[in-house]
């Protein structure tokens, strides 16, 4: 049961964060525009040289992020990736990703 | 044969379920059930039977119809037809789909739809019936457009390698058989097409393979549109730089018909004799979704809801993929299929479990074209839902290119194509 903890304190989080009329899955959702190269649910394949973002803590996830879209951290891709997704729409990414195993 | 072997689905589904259940929110929402038919198992198709399966933790049964018996790949084909890469490399099984998440993969083709029935029907026989009805069948050719090429001769002499497989192998073989100091010309429709950087990446990587085997050689890019597509100022470069006086731009020259005898594309005002001759003809919504009575834009691509891919003509049928009418600035690209899958699965499974749709769903793109066997250049985009103009709209200040050709993006794009091959088949 303890693998289920974090996926219920998530779905919380998903319906906290954002308005009442949210899908709960919005975060499931959101991560998955980000499988492509990280991988389904964030698992990326191993040798790809992709970054698995799966059970990567939130708050480094967050950071990455807000460092691509300051430029304070170089990039090829996601300082521009980034910023087509707003502040609250990166905590339930990170979050969801952060909750993978 | 055309029953569901409904004991695989509930051996295969429990394994599935249990994994899935580690990535939902159970919710405490009625659970989603129903059979799910996909037709087309290409990026689109093959991301949604994946993500139906996983998401729906085994209660949605999914039948996957493709009349292929593997997955190949469209993009990094270019670099097949380019001699740097093989055919083994852009090919995927469907056994992930089958054995990992309880997917039920029919090679067929469906030739019919009936909406008001919820069955298709089959071409070896039989008909399938459906809660809800997926159409990822890519494009089809207006053949019609160019009629010395309405032909099956012709087609098989001038080729379109623009789905991957046979055309792709017989292409690199015309090329291999071309004598130095020929002629490789390659005629693109006008907008929308499929993959907008794709013709001009493919001008390169043939131009790559002249440069070191054949260099007395010529490409020649005969382009319906006014400009380059996409990347321009890239692309270019990159031809300035690395093919110079071996590319040939020729910009609003529309390929009107042919000469096969001659291996002849008849512009306007003009005519060019190729060596080897790739028209890759206008194109339109893959031909079951043109042809089962949805509602299509200009006669081409179909209508879709953006909250849920839905035909906005015919409950019960979503389409994904290049069949779609794209939204602003939107590209036809595998990446974005696969975006569609995921939004379309979403919606379904709310759907089928009595809920709305996601109200404001998210896709984006990302596309990676070779200038040469190492460098790449990329283009990105975000698209968010826009309940006034009730279609998704690109992210202004996000998205962009490259800043430069590099070879770090050339190692990337492989990652790209490995995770996102996983993604929707492993």
């Amino acid at each position: 049961m303890k693998l289920f903890a974090p996926i219920a304190a998530l779905c919380l989080l998903a319906v906290a964060s954002t308005s009442q009329a949210a899908d709960p899955y919005l975060g499931r959702n959101l991560a998955a525009t980000c499988a492509n190269c990280h991988g389904t649910n964030g698992h990326a394949v191993k040798g790809s040289g992709m970054d698995a973002l799966a059970g990567m803590d939130k708050a480094k996830i967050l950071q990455k992020l807000a460092d691509y879209k300051s430029g304070d951290k170089p990039a090829s891709i996601m300082h521009q990736i980034s910023k087509g997704y707003t502040e609250a729409q990166l905590d339930l990414i990170a979050g969801y990703f952060a909750a993978q195993k | 044969m055309m029953l569901i072997k409904r004991r695989d689905f509930l051996k295969v589904g429990a394994a599935a379920g249990a994994m899935a259940s580690l990535y939902g929110c159970a919710g405490g929402a009625k659970k989603a059930s129903g059979h799910v038919v996909v037709v087309g198992g290409g990026y689109g198709g093959a991301t949604i039977a994946k993500y139906l399966r996983m998401w729906s933790e085994g209660g949605v049964q999914v039948t996957l119809i493709e009349r292929n018996p593997t997955f190949i790949s469209c993009p990094i084909s270019n670099l097949v037809i380019g001699g740097m890469k093989t055919m083994e490399d852009i090919t995927v099984s469907y056994d992930g789909l089958k054995n990992t998440w309880g997917v039920r993969v029919v090679q067929d083709d469906v030739v019919g739809v009936d909406a008001a029935k919820k069955t298709v029907s089959l071409k070896t026989g039989g008909s399938l019936s459906y809660d809800r009805l997926v159409l990822s069948p890519g494009v089809d050719f207006m053949y019609d457009q160019i009629p010395g090429l309405n032909n099956a001769d012709a087609q098989s002499k001038i080729l379109h390698a623009w789905k991957a497989g046979a055309q792709t192998v017989a292409l690199r073989k015309q090329l291999e058989a071309m004598k130095d100091g020929g002629t490789y010309a390659i005629a693109i429709p006008k907008a929308p097409y499929r993959c907008p950087p794709g013709p001009y990446e493919r001008a390169c990587l043939v131009a790559d393979y002249f440069k070191k085997n054949k260099p007395k050689s010529k490409v020649v890019i005969l382009d319906a549109n006014e400009d380059v597509m996409s990347k321009k100022g890239l692309f270019t470069k990159a031809w300035a730089d690395l093919y110079k006086g071996m590319i040939e731009y020729r910009n609003n020259s529309e390929v009107k018909d042919v000469e096969v005898g001659t291996n002849t594309a008849v512009l306007e005002f003009d005519k060019f004799k190729a060596d080897v001759l790739n028209v890759i003809p206008p194109h339109r919504a893959g031909d079951i979704a043109a042809k089962s009575g949805i509602k299509l834009i200009n006669n081409r691509w179909v209508d879709v809801n953006w909250l849920s891919m839905e035909s906005t003509s015919t409950p019960g049928i979503h389409i994904l993929g290049d069949a779609v009418f794209p939204a602003p600035t939107m590209p036809k690209s595998g990446h974005m299929a696969n975006q569609h899958g995921k939004l379309a699965a979403a919606a379904i499974i709310n759907m089928l479990a009595g809920q709305e749709p996601n109200p404001e769903p998210v896709v984006m793109n990302t596309c990676y074209s070779f200038v040469d066997s190492k460098n790449v250049i990329h283009v990105s985009s975000v698209h968010q839902y826009d309940a006034a103009t009730k279609t998704v709209q690109p992210v202004k200040g996000a998205g962009g290119v490259s800043a430069a050709r590099n070879e770090l993006e050339g190692k990337v794009a492989m990652g790209w194509a490995k995770n996102i091959w996983a993604d929707m088949l492993v």
